[in-house]
């Protein structure tokens, strides 16, 4: 048995070479849980938590990107300067849990966990956002699209860890939206981020707890982009909104389970789409 | 850097406690109560849900259930055992008596640590920031009416005392 609470990313990275199946804990708010109720025994750890690299933020120089390290907690994204540049993140940020969750809760954990409900995950998606993973000798980039391969399944490899996620900084309106069974405290039953990118006339809905990962509306995107000039503000015809919405809800792909139904979570993405593309169009 | 996962060092309210004989997924909390003799911190849930846990972490709020103890080393940890050392209540404390913001008392200590917390970031904060402040912690008891008048009780006997 083994616990490392490594200083720099340098020495996590020599400790998951040494160990490639120690269990990497970050804020520990999926982690914990299980251990508590004895679904995981773990053996040898390594905590990220002292890591100060892991929980910074840089604005890449060019500002077209922000890269937020794994291990910045979900709080620092609500406000600032963050929050400024990517407002879905910030929305979806400020749904997670409660103040206690998202002072240690993270990205690098919701993504490690891939639970198609994460909260960060559609906004990752809607911007096509790029996992950066290290291992002591190499380092890889992929697509959020590539990462997330099944519900909580990812494409890391054992010895990674994931560093950060790199996300665009878009012109144009962006938010986020979430049913649960309350306000605080909740699980999503569905959610939906949408991203209009007014310079290059594109729009990107990605959905969440309505399939095994993160759902991205490709069809529904493409055919908006038909009907309506995304590179200038215009009103969505009432017709036009209605049948957004039927196609959203057509290409989700929800289960029933204990949280929800699917018909009402189809139900739901319709509502959350069609209400996010009216408020993207009213300013 | 490596700590040796049966014998480890915490700093709780400004003391250094040693672990011994601990297994490795222990939480924060169980170590706390059931290791370090510090049982005001309590467990409801240990899921993160009811915020009874609620301790300060590096000047942070959060549920200690979901803290690993061995990870927690170098890490300043405060206790609801730390706010009145000599028996001398704290002005929340006394608005939780004085309010009848007190039933069973089991999510007292949770919610204490977190308005605490609260008061010592915004000493005047609106309506809304104290939900939010208490958002992840669960009475179900009092309905809260009394929990929300013991903090406007408590902002004010603060204020009085120019604190
Ligand atoms: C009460 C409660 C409410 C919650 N509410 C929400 C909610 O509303 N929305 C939501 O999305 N989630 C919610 N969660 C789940 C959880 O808080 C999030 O998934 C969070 O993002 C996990 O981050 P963490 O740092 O705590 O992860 P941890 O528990 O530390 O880790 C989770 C997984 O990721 C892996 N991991 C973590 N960091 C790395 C890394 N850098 N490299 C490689 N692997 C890594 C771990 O090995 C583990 O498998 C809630 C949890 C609780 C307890
Ligand atoms: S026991 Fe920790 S939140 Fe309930
Ligand atoms: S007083 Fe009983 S749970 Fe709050």
């Amino acid at each position: 048995m083994s616990v490392v609470v490594p200083r720099t990313l340098k020495d996590a990275l020599s400790a998951t070479a040494a160990n490639p199946s120690a269990l990497i804990i970050q804020g520990g708010t999926d982690l914990m849980v299980e251990i508590n109720f004895n679904h995981r025994q773990p053996t040898d750890v390594i905590a990220l938590r002292l890591i100060d690299e892991l929980r910074t933020f840089q604005i890449n120089q060019d500002n077209k990107q922000v890269t937020i390290g794994a291990g910045l907690p979900y709080q620092t994204m609500e406000h600032g300067e963050i929050a400024n540049l990517l407002p879905a993140l910030a929305q979806a940020a400020r749904t997670v849990g409660s103040p206690q969750i998202r002072a240690t809760g993270s990205i690098g954990g919701n993504l490690g966990t891939c639970s198609p409900a994460g909260d960060a995950l559609p906004v990752l998606s809607a911007l096509n956002g790029t996992v950066n993973l290290q291992k002591a000798d190499s380092a890889r980039s992929v697509s959020i699209h590539d990462f997330m391969i099944g519900v909580k399944r990812n494409s890391r490899q054992p010895g990674e860890i994931i560093v950060s996620t790199t996300l665009p900084i878009v012109t144009g309106w962006q938010g986020y939206a979430k049913v649960g069974v309350r306000n605080a405290m909740v699980i999503s039953v569905a959610s939906c981020c949408l991203v209009v990118d007014r310079a290059n006339g594109t729009i990107s809905v990605a959905l969440g707890a309505v399939g095994p990962t993160i759902v991205r509306c490709r069809e529904t995107e493409a055919w908006l982009a038909t009907k309506i000039d995304l590179k200038t503000k215009s009103t969505v015809a009432p017709k036009l909104l209605q049948e957004f919405g039927d196609r959203i809800a057509e290409e989700s792909r929800p289960i029933d389970d204990h949280r929800s139904t699917a018909a009402y979570r189809r139900h739901a993405v319709a509502v959350l789409s069609r209400r996010l593309l009216t408020r993207a169009n009213a300013q | 850097m490596k700590t040796n996962s049966e014998i480890y060092n915490l700093t709780v309210n400004g003391e250094t406690h040693q672990v011994r004989d601990s297994w490795v997924g222990e939480s924060l909390l169980y170590v706390l109560r059931e290791r370090l003799g510090l049982p005001g911190s309590k467990g409801a849930c240990e899921q993160g849900e009811c915020g009874s846990c609620t301790v300060i972490m590096d000047g942070q709020a959060v549920c200690s259930c979901l803290v690993m103890a061995a990870t927690a080393i170098d890490s300043d940890i405060q206790t609801i055992e730390s706010l009145s050392p000599n028996g001398v209540l704290t002005e929340v404390q006394n608005a939780f008596i004085t309010e009848g913001g007190v039933q069973c008392g089991f999510c007292t200590p949770g919610l204490v640590v977190a308005i605490e917390h609260l008061l010592s970031q915004n000493s005047d904060p609106s309506e809304l920031e104290i939900k939010e402040a208490i958002s992840g912690n669960i009475c179900r008891c009092t309905g809260y009416g009394r929990i929300f008048e013991a903090v406007e009780n408590a902002i004010s006997v603060r204020k009085a005392n120019n604190r």
